[in-house]
């Protein structure tokens, strides 16, 4: 019993002692040469136009009209809710799923003015695991640029173009998959060029 | 996008690869940790504060301990360290760093939270971004990160010496052990890592969320979203990230953990991580062969998980490049694979890899939402965590895992050829074997026991999101991340219900300690064997019949067991995935 006694006295002095230094010392000293070194990622990289914060270039946000890009589905709470990120957790036999995937591939071949039996990326039609995927695929962008030269009454090639300009390809060339930023994209429509970077 | 296309083969390639380089250095790196006297290019500025620290313990660092005095040590502090995250959760809202003012943790949800987290498990019945204020994060949580998966390697090293000693009473002293895994290697390991993270654009602040005014609601277009505005979750992320990904521990900052942009902005990110997971594991077999003079047997360790990761891997990534063929049919391009719950920066290769690699280790970040896999790619993560969480596993749990397959190897090849088993030049006899037993029964009994308790019980189903053969995975999978410490979900499952945070608190500390009472007391039991010269009859402990013996001794005691269960759950929902039109 006393040899608990005094195990537990030295027990509550270490949590104590390593408390200061791995709770204390080492994130304040990763705050203060994350800040020293890269400023803006450690702040969120945060993209502001005339000093409004517009959003960050890395969490997505929504975007419904034609004239611009639309993200990904998102399950984070009523869409892009970057205070309730997560992914609708729906098992692939779900019929809540299948019912939605159904219901957004009418909804984009018709939005997008597709043929009937086109194939719709899957990355269109899929809830991302955040809620907050800041990008989509090429494939997706592609096929969404006609509907957005069309609502800006400016040439789809245009569009393409910006596209192309916008597409991240893979890391070091094999790492992750090519990608578009949706928020610096839309920016770019908007003649906001490379915001984000 | 493609079917396991040539960047994802490159990946993989590169990731073993990496790995494999990385194994002996930080195998040597981990001898002089691990040695009370030994010299690490860190002594000039950490040396002084390592002797501090010593002095106000009030702890000796030439003593050393019996298996039962370090095994009450580190009971002892475990237990220290939960009554402080429990405290820490509870009393939030009177402490500082709450820029959202964030009311106290309930009670049931702050034991099952300070449980997960001593035990390294890392299982999260709380939003992070709506529970948590930046000080339970930073302090409350990063404590037992980095202490518990110190105590996962004191334990391992532990063994080690268990194994590496004979005629010896002691097995190591766990405060140096404690004090120098943290001081010498997870601390300076994680600050440059985090660093790295913030490059990537993780984010390290104390602001309060930052409320934006989103593009669309700024223009005409859209008259509805006038007004509109998104608010952005920020905080400590970067340092917590790094010592969660090196330690193992996996408990994200951000709800959706690593899938989440500031928790894993880029491929770089993503791929550096999964490196981190398997690190100071992968070292770990090193520092094995090393100190037991027998290098080669560290290498067929590391063959073996080697070969069990690269076929998980293989699985899981085939299982989400076909997809869902029922998406398929409604007009979803196959070529994308199964994209619900991923994220496109990493695509299936990314994800279904950073799957594979969390849960044979027990780290269990997730950088996609596992509930959402296919049911072939949601059973190997499943698996992986039944089989002991042994390929590379978690920091120091991996090894000590392991090796207690190893000890039940070398026993079933000792009945085999009708002698008395040994390994390593002694004698493995009842008492070895029945801990080595134990250990393993423990996991299985807490697993298949609290899943068929929640599978009749009312609790139990009232947390289920999905039903049919998906909502027993979602079970299954909770009490096995549970036990097995891994700490990543089948996250549909609201598991934040008083029935469920106290079973799977149980099933943790389960899973953690009555793991590694056993585990401590095989070491004390083989240090004190005297040796015996090998002889020609000797099996030797590397080579490839050994290395599949190994393998062999880890699937046929997780399969067997987990079997049953696993038919009904994932098998059978593929099955009707392929061949039904049936829906839940």
């Amino acid at each position: 019993m006393r040899n608990w006694i005094t195990e537990l006295r030295t027990s509550f002095l270490a949590v104590l002692a390593l408390a200061v230094i791995l709770c204390g010392l080492y994130p304040l000293t990763a705050w203060v040469l994350a800040h020293g070194l890269f400023p803006g990622k450690a702040d969120g990289s945060l993209v502001t136009r005339d000093g409004t914060v517009l959003g960050s270039s890395l969490i997505g946000q929504e975007f419904s009209s034609p004239q611009y890009f639309h993200p990904r589905p998102s399950a984070a709470g009523r869409g892009y809710d970057a205070e309730r990120s997560g992914g609708t957790n729906l098992g692939p036999l779900s019929k809540n799923l299948v019912d939605e995937v159904e219901r957004r591939v009418a909804a984009y071949r018709a939005e997008n003015g597709l043929p009937p039996n086109a194939l719709v990326p899957a990355d269109a039609v899929t809830s991302s695991g955040s809620g907050l995927d800041p990008h989509i695929s090429p494939e997706n962008a592609h096929l969404q640029a006609g509907r957005v030269a069309r609502a800006r009454g400016v040439p789809e090639a245009k569009i393409l173009e910006l596209v192309e300009a916008y597409t991240a390809g893979r890391t070091l060339g094999i790492l992750g998959q090519p990608r578009v930023n949706v928020l610096r994209l839309n920016l770019a429509l908007d003649g906001v060029r490379d915001v984000g970077r | 996008m493609a079917m396991m296309d040539l960047y994802g083969w490159i990946q993989l390639a590169l990731f073993v690869g990496l790995l494999f380089l990385v194994t002996k250095p930080v195998g040597l790196y981990l001898v002089r940790v691990l040695e009370p006297d030994g010299k690490t290019w860190l002594d000039r500025p950490v040396r002084p504060v390592e002797r501090l620290l010593y002095r106000v313990l009030g702890v000796d660092p030439k003593g050393e301990q019996d298996w039962k005095q370090y095994t009450q040590s580190l009971i002892s502090f475990s237990l220290a360290g939960l009554l402080f995250t429990y405290a820490v959760l509870r009393l939030q809202h009177i402490l500082p760093l709450n820029p959202q003012k964030l009311g106290p943790v309930r009670p049931d949800l702050a034991f099952n939270t300070a449980a997960s987290f001593t035990t390294n498990t890392n299982w999260q019945n709380y939003a992070g971004e709506t529970t948590l204020s930046y000080f339970s994060q930073m302090v409350g949580l990063v404590f037992h990160n980095f202490v518990s998966a110190a105590a996962g390697i004191a334990a391992a090293a532990a063994l080690v010496r268990g194994i590496a000693r004979h005629s010896a009473k002691t097995i190591g002293n766990f405060w140096v052990d404690l004090v120098r895994v943290n001081l010498y290697l997870l601390l300076p390991f994680s600050l440059v890592f985090s660093l790295f993270l913030t490059s990537q654009g993780i984010v390290q602040n104390f602001k309060p969320y930052v409320r934006t005014t989103p593009v669309e609601s700024t223009t005409a277009a859209a008259p509805d979203k006038a007004g509109n505005s998104q608010i952005i979750a920020q905080g400590p992320a970067s340092s917590q990230v790094a010592i969660k990904m090196l330690g193992t521990n996996g408990g994200g900052f951000f709800n959706a953990n690593a899938a989440h942009p500031y928790e894993n902005p880029t491929p770089l990110s993503n791929f550096i991580q999964m490196l981190s997971i398997f690190l100071i594991p992968s070292g770990l077999t090193y520092y094995l062969g090393r100190k037991v003079r027998n290098q080669k047997h560290g290498w067929a360790v590391w063959s073996a998980m080697a070969i069990l990761f690269l076929a998980a891997a293989l699985v899981c990534w085939r299982a989400e490049s076909a997809g869902n063929p029922r998406l398929q049919a409604l007009g979803v391009d196959p070529g994308g694979g199964n994209m619900e719950g991923k994220e496109v920066r990493f695509g299936v290769s990314g994800s279904s890899l950073f799957a594979t690699v969390t849960t044979a280790a027990s780290c269990g970040a997730v950088n996609s939402m596992h509930d959402s896999f296919t049911p072939l790619g949601g059973l190997v993560p499943l698996v992986n965590i039944q089989l002991g969480e042994v390929v590379f596993g978690g920091v120091g749990s991996g090894l000590y895992g392991m090796l207690i397959f190893v000890i039940l190897a070398v026993f079933l090849t000792g009945l085999m050829v009708g002698r008395t088993p040994e390994y390593l030049g002694k004698k493995i006899e009842s008492y070895d074997v029945k801990v080595s037993v134990l250990a393993v029964l423990i996991l299985i009994f807490s697993i298949l026991g609290f899943s068929a308790w929640a599978t009749v019980s009312r609790w139990g189903l009232a947390g289920l999101n999905n039903s049919g053969p998906h909502g027993l995975s979602e079970i299954l999978y909770a009490f096995s991340s549970g036990t097995g410490n891994n700490g990543s979900a089948f996250a549909g499952l609201n598991g934040n219900t008083p029935s469920y945070n106290i079973t799977l608190a149980l099933a943790m500390l389960f899973g953690r300690f009555i793991m590694m009472v056993p585990v401590l007391a095989l070491a004390g039991n083989l240090a004190r064997k005297k040796l015996i010269p090998p002889s020609e009859a000797s099996f030797p402990a590397s080579g490839p019949t050994f290395i599949i013996i190994l393998i062999g001794t880890v699937l046929i005691v997780g399969a067997l067991t987990f079997l049953p269960a696993l038919t009904l759950g994932p098998v059978v929902e593929h099955l009707l995935m392929t061949g039904s039109g049936v829906l839940y």
